[in-house]
């Protein structure tokens, strides 16, 4: 069996965000760069898959040089291998650019499954595993909470709102995972050391054949901004009965939630 | 030229879908453009009927049992054949799981740029969108350059408005048949008397001040006092306390209801992720100092276990 795994590399999610002067771009104060949390659990997932039947785990990503850390931590927690596509400019990329240079590393791989967080937790896109699949004309389930082998397909369910659905899936397909599906592991100390001496493959858009005009964004970002937040900050006062009758009395006159 | 509305398809129309078509009127009418809906789904019946006043000219209907869920192997053949049949220049669909879904394989497959989980949309000379970054920590103002452009509006954020007359011709066409590679078992709807956190107007949620899931009862009979749906923050969560479609957050969801009442939780900042759009918090908090207090309307500070079974009293007493 073998799996790819798509990730991503994205400032931690306590950094503090801040807009630059020309109102265009994120600054963020002293950035560490985690995986993002969705594609640990897919990374979880895709070792689940190869303890239980064999196989291997190949991460891949597109990603400036920050991604390389990201790709070690990979490959220490169990993938067996790591492509990393890397371009300096790779956050200019948008979903539709994004999706065209992972479609075109898996293509060489002809992976039976590929699994992928259901969002990354930087540009909250939503779509790049989706178009993944669709370019390699595979079928997709998105965010997945359960997912189980059984021979040559595999079961699984995914949330819909108001309940979930269980879906039988024949392979090559995608799969997005949920928050839920596994408890990711930490890498052991014998297994960094090991991830230090694995080669991360490094390719360039151009051994991908792919050109600008293919990867080139139909977005403009106009500017960017904080969050509207005019919360009122109001604690109430006096003995808890009062401070309970002041709040129903503003819900009430406010005709807050009512 | 024309824009076309999905109907997401849930056995009956939710509001999320009413959001979108609301949003896609607003635009047809600045870009003077027509506006096309489809639907695709389990038959939609007399619900088809609360599609009228959004200037709706033509509603596709490809309607079968069979298709209960959205498949995309179904759906996303269909939808490349109305773009060219219609002139499609602009999707709009909701920020639902299954309509991120439907919205992500359209545009690969119209080599299309997409945004989805929009809170605010507008055309001046070309789509222009409003989407969070960064879990809401940043809201970034983007420009079409290229169409066909796809969006997804994020559920419970933008007002249903209907403002034209007369109602959409209604074009029932045959489901076609495809032999697909991801078959749908089963779905199961959650026997939860609870409403959908996503689409809820009261949300009460509770973190690990909760103490252990066998105080949930405490929040649950204020949930049904005010017809609130119960959250919880990630804490909860891993202790294992509630399941995990209960968790607001970063890592859980996004909601946006008129009033959120966050009890025994300290408002970190993942939490605050999810419920950042909430139009009025209130935080129940025996700690003075937690974060929350800094991020809400209405604080009350003391023990949730004698300020929430107060607060149900209350609430009650004014609801009856
Ligand atoms: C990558 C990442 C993603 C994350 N995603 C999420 C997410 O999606 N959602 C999320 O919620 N968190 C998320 N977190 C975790 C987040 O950082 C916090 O750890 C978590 O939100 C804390 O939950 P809590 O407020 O319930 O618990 P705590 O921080 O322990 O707070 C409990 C609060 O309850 C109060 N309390 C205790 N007893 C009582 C009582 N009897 N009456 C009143 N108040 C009481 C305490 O004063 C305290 O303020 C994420 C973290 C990371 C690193």
């Amino acid at each position: 069996m073998k799996i790819v795994v798509l990730i991503k590399s994205v400032p931690d999610t306590a950094s503090i965000f801040k807009v630059a002067e020309d109102n265009k771009f994120v600054v963020i104060g002293n950035p560490k760069f985690i995986m993002s949390p969705y594609d640990e659990y897919a990374l979880e997932e895709a070792i689940k898959v190869k303890e239980s039947v064999s196989g291997e785990v190949v991460v891949v990503s597109f990603g400036d040089e920050n991604a390389l850390e990201v790709m070690r931590t990979a490959l220490a927690v169990g993938a067996d291998s790591a492509i990393l596509v890397e371009n300096s400019d790779a956050d200019s990329f948008t979903g539709k650019g994004v999706s065209k240079v992972l479609a075109a590393v898996i293509k060489t791989l002809s992976p039976n499954i590929i699994f992928a967080g259901k969002q990354a937790v930087d540009d909250d896109g939503c779509q790049v595993p989706e178009r993944v699949a669709e370019i390699l004309g595979i079928s997709h389930a998105s965010a997945v909470t359960r997912f189980e082998l059984q021979g040559l397909t595999a079961e699984a369910d995914r949330e819909v709102e108001g309940g979930y659905c269980t879906m039988e899936i024949t392979f090559p397909a995608l799969c997005t995972v949920e928050k839920g599906i596994n408890t990711p592991r930490y890498p052991t100390l014998p297994n960094i050391m090991k991830a230090k001496r694995k080669e991360i493959r490094k390719m360039t858009l151009e051994e991908l054949n792919l050109s600008a005009d293919d990867v080139r964004p139909g977005l403009t970002v106009n500017s960017i901004s904080l969050p509207r937040q005019e919360r009122l900050l109001k604690k109430l006062e006096g003995e808890i009965g009062a401070q309970v009758k002041q709040l129903t009395s503003i819900l009430r006159e406010e005709k807050i939630g009512l | 030229m024309s824009i076309l509305a999905l109907i997401a398809q849930q056995g009956e129309l939710k509001s999320s879908a009413l959001e979108a078509v609301s949003v896609a009127n607003q635009i047809a009418q600045k870009a003077d453009m027509q506006l096309i809906a489809v639907y695709i789904g389990p038959p939609l019946a007399d619900q088809l009927k609360r599609l009228e006043g959004f200037g709706i000219e033509k509603i596709v209907v490809f309607e079968s049992e069979a298709v209960t869920y959205y498949q995309n192997d179904i759906c996303v053949p269909i939808l490349q054949k109305l773009v060219t049949e219609f002139d499609i220049k602009v999707i709009i669909g909701s920020a639902t799981s299954i309509g991120k879904e439907v919205c992500a394989s359209i545009a690969a497959k119209l080599d299309a740029e997409l945004i989805q989980d929009c809170i605010e949309v507008d055309w001046d000379d070309g789509l222009q969108a409003k989407k969070p970054i960064f879990a809401g920590k940043i809201i970034s103002d983007i420009s079409f350059t290229n169409m066909p452009a796809i969006i997804s509006v994020r559920p419970n954020i933008l007002p249903v408005i209907r403002n034209r007359e007369g109602a959409p011709e209604i074009i029932k066409r045959e489901m076609p048949h495809v032999p697909h590679a991801k078959s749908i078992k089963n779905i199961v709807r959650e026997a939860k008397s609870g409403v959908e956190l996503t689409e809820a107007k009261v949300i009460v949620a509770g973190g690990r001040g909760i103490g252990g899931p066998e105080n949930w009862p405490v929040l649950q009979e204020l949930c049904d006092v005010m017809g609130a749906a119960l959250g919880a923050s990630r804490s909860a969560v891993d202790a294992g306390w509630i399941h995990h479609t209960h968790q607001i957050g970063q890592t859980g969801k996004v909601v946006s209801p008129d009033l959120y009442i966050a009890c025994g939780i300290s408002g970190a900042i993942q939490h605050q992720a999810g419920m950042r759009n909430s139009k009025v918090v209130v935080a129940i908090n025996k700690d003075p100092g937690a974060e929350i207090f800094s991020s809400c309307d209405y604080g009350i500070v003391g023990d949730l276990f004698e300020v929430v079974p107060l607060l149900t009293k209350e609430m009650r007493k004014l609801l009856s």
